[in-house]
């Protein structure tokens, strides 16, 4: 069965969906999104280097995107704002690693493909590779539970109850590096920070535990993948974002539904209203200290 | 010597070069509640890090007994809205507590219907005492509460101290706390530790009122000039505000 390329393709996008939401929950719990989306866009040099160095490309992402993840880490703090150290950091590596990839001649690469994924194109080594990686992460995220999800709520805690808020960030830095590394031939570098966010956000309404909220995300990031390999296949549309547009379209249309239908309406926008009025009254206290 | 859970001599900590704190020498008996009082910045937070272990002492002795049970409550925290959160989860997070075990604990706190509850619809009061309920799974011998009522008004900061005054009674277990409500807290406490770097003064709590240490420490005088005074005593800049009272 596995020589059809479509059920290859279903089966990557699965894989990948079924790995990137429960992290992608975490990227949203602790405002990493634009974090996802610089290690992401460092994978282009990882390219690169895998193809100047001819080690195969899951390498060379993996061991740039980690870099990358560990230098932001690092500078964080000393001297910079996170958003600007991302801002600066996440489009150099795009930029060096466009460059590099311009340096290799003789190796005749669709730069498209790596930009926006080539999902149909996944062979059966590539599977192995995207499920291999995917399990990984799986296994890494529901091992870290409790001590992951201790740390995003408050380090201190953490602390208190053992864990090493350090560690744990840690512990997601690298899974991170493994879905970027994984992703990039379903969706590409452009749009893995999609694949991590979106169903996590659609699935945020929906959910009273961290729990659920991880299992939503993965069950709406797969219904995504399914739905957006179908539509490309009938529309003759670029498979990647079609699947980002099918999971986009998801967010939307569950976030107009809950504040449209009456029964559900109320718990989101009540809790929202009340957040932000949470954070004026912590800003008071910190300005009145 | 068996009623003393946690005692240390001569601790110093550093954050790189900097001295937070230095020379202090103190201790918690069994039952007794203290309460360290200290303008921002006088190494309040950074002493309980200490006890707590999340701080390493550069130098000094540290001495716990070995049956310490410690339940921590924080500073009010933000929960992110982005992160769903039942109380009921909350509370069974790292795990290993039984549901009954968390019953018990939220009705010690006062709160015993909240478990279904999303902590993003608790009022401050309520989340605070959710927090302690957390800090008493273990069925702690001292709890340590890291200014556990800022963001509380008044009433609420009063009816938190009530609750934490019949924890005690309840479980017997000493009570370590951090606070800038000077009034609210002085009443119900055994002994109060002055901190600023090091311990400026301590004791009962109508003796360290009075005294000039604290009352220079906290610009409680009137004459500014007493202040310059304590400055000459003491080697260190007196640089934290005034509390709110």
């Amino acid at each position: 069965m596995f020589d059809d390329f479509l059920v290859r393709a279903v089966l990557a996008s699965v894989g990948v969906a079924l790995a990137a939401a429960p992290l992608g929950c975490f990227v949203i719990w602790r405002r990493m999104a634009y974090f996802g989306d610089a290690t992401a866009h460092a994978a282009v040099l990882g390219v690169a280097l895998s193809l100047t160095i001819s080690a195969p490309i899951f390498v060379g992402v993996l061991g740039v995107c980690l870099v990358m993840a560990m230098a932001v880490s690092l500078l964080n703090g000393r001297g910079f704002a996170m958003d600007t150290l991302l801002g600066v950091m996440s489009h150099t590596s795009l930029a060096i690693g466009l460059v590099a990839v311009s340096f290799l001649s003789g190796v005749r690469i669709d730069l498209m493909s790596y930009l926006f994924g080539d999902i149909l194109a996944v062979g059966k080594i590539d599977l192995a590779v995207i499920w291999g990686g995917a399990l990984m992460v799986l296994v890494l995220v529901i091992w870290r539970w409790s001590g992951l999800l201790l740390s995003t709520l408050n380090s201190d805690l953490a602390l208190a109850s053992g864990f090493n808020p350090k560690r744990e960030q840690l512990i997601l830095t690298i899974a991170l590096a493994i879905v970027v590394a994984v992703a990039i031939k379903v969706v590409g570098v452009l749009l893995i920070a999609a694949m991590l966010v979106v169903p996590a956000a659609t699935a945020r309404p929906f959910s009273i535990t961290p729990e659920i909220m991880a299992g939503v995300a993965a069950c709406l990031g797969a219904c995504a993948s399914l739905l957006g390999l179908r539509a490309s296949y009938l529309f003759d549309t670029p498979t990647g974002p079609t699947i980002v547009a099918v999971s986009a379209t998801l967010f939307i249309a569950t976030n107009v539904a809950v504040r449209v239908l009456p029964l559900v309406s109320w718990r989101p926008v009540s809790r929202i209203a009340k957040s932000s009025r949470a954070k004026n009254i912590q800003e008071l206290n910190r300005h009145g200290e | 010597m068996s009623n003393t859970l946690i005692e240390c001599e001569s601790l110093s900590v550093h954050y790189g070069k900097r001295r937070v704190l230095h020379d202090i020498t103190m201790s918690v008996e069994a039952g007794e509640i203290l309460t360290i009082i200290g303008p921002n910045g006088s190494g309040k937070t950074t002493l309980f890090k200490a006890l707590l272990g999340a701080v390493q002492p550069s130098s000094g002795k540290l001495k716990k007994l070995s049956s310490l049970r410690l339940g921590y409550v924080p500073q009010t925290l933000h929960i992110d809205e982005t992160l769903p959160m039942t109380v009921g989860r909350f509370m069974k997070l790292p795990g290993g507590h039984s549901i009954q075990e968390v019953a018990r604990a939220l009705s010690y706190a006062g709160v015993p219907d909240l478990d279904k509850q999303q902590i993003m619809d608790l009022s401050g009061g309520q989340f605070q005492r959710v927090l302690l309920a957390r800090a008493l799974l273990g069925s702690p011998n001292l709890l340590l509460l890291d200014e556990a009522t800022q963001g509380l008004d008044h009433r609420g900061a009063a009816d938190f101290y009530r609750q934490i005054a019949e924890v005690r009674q309840h479980l017997g277990c000493a009570i370590v706390m951090i606070s800038h409500e000077l009034h609210v807290v002085m009443r119900k406490t055994d002994r109060v530790i002055c901190l600023n770097g090091h311990i400026c003064c301590q004791g009962e709590p109508e003796t360290v009122g009075t005294s000039r240490a604290y009352r220079t420490l906290f610009g409680l005088d009137k004459d500014e000039a007493a202040l310059y005074m304590h400055q000459h005593h003491h080697q260190h800049a007196h640089s934290g505000n005034a509390p709110h009272v």
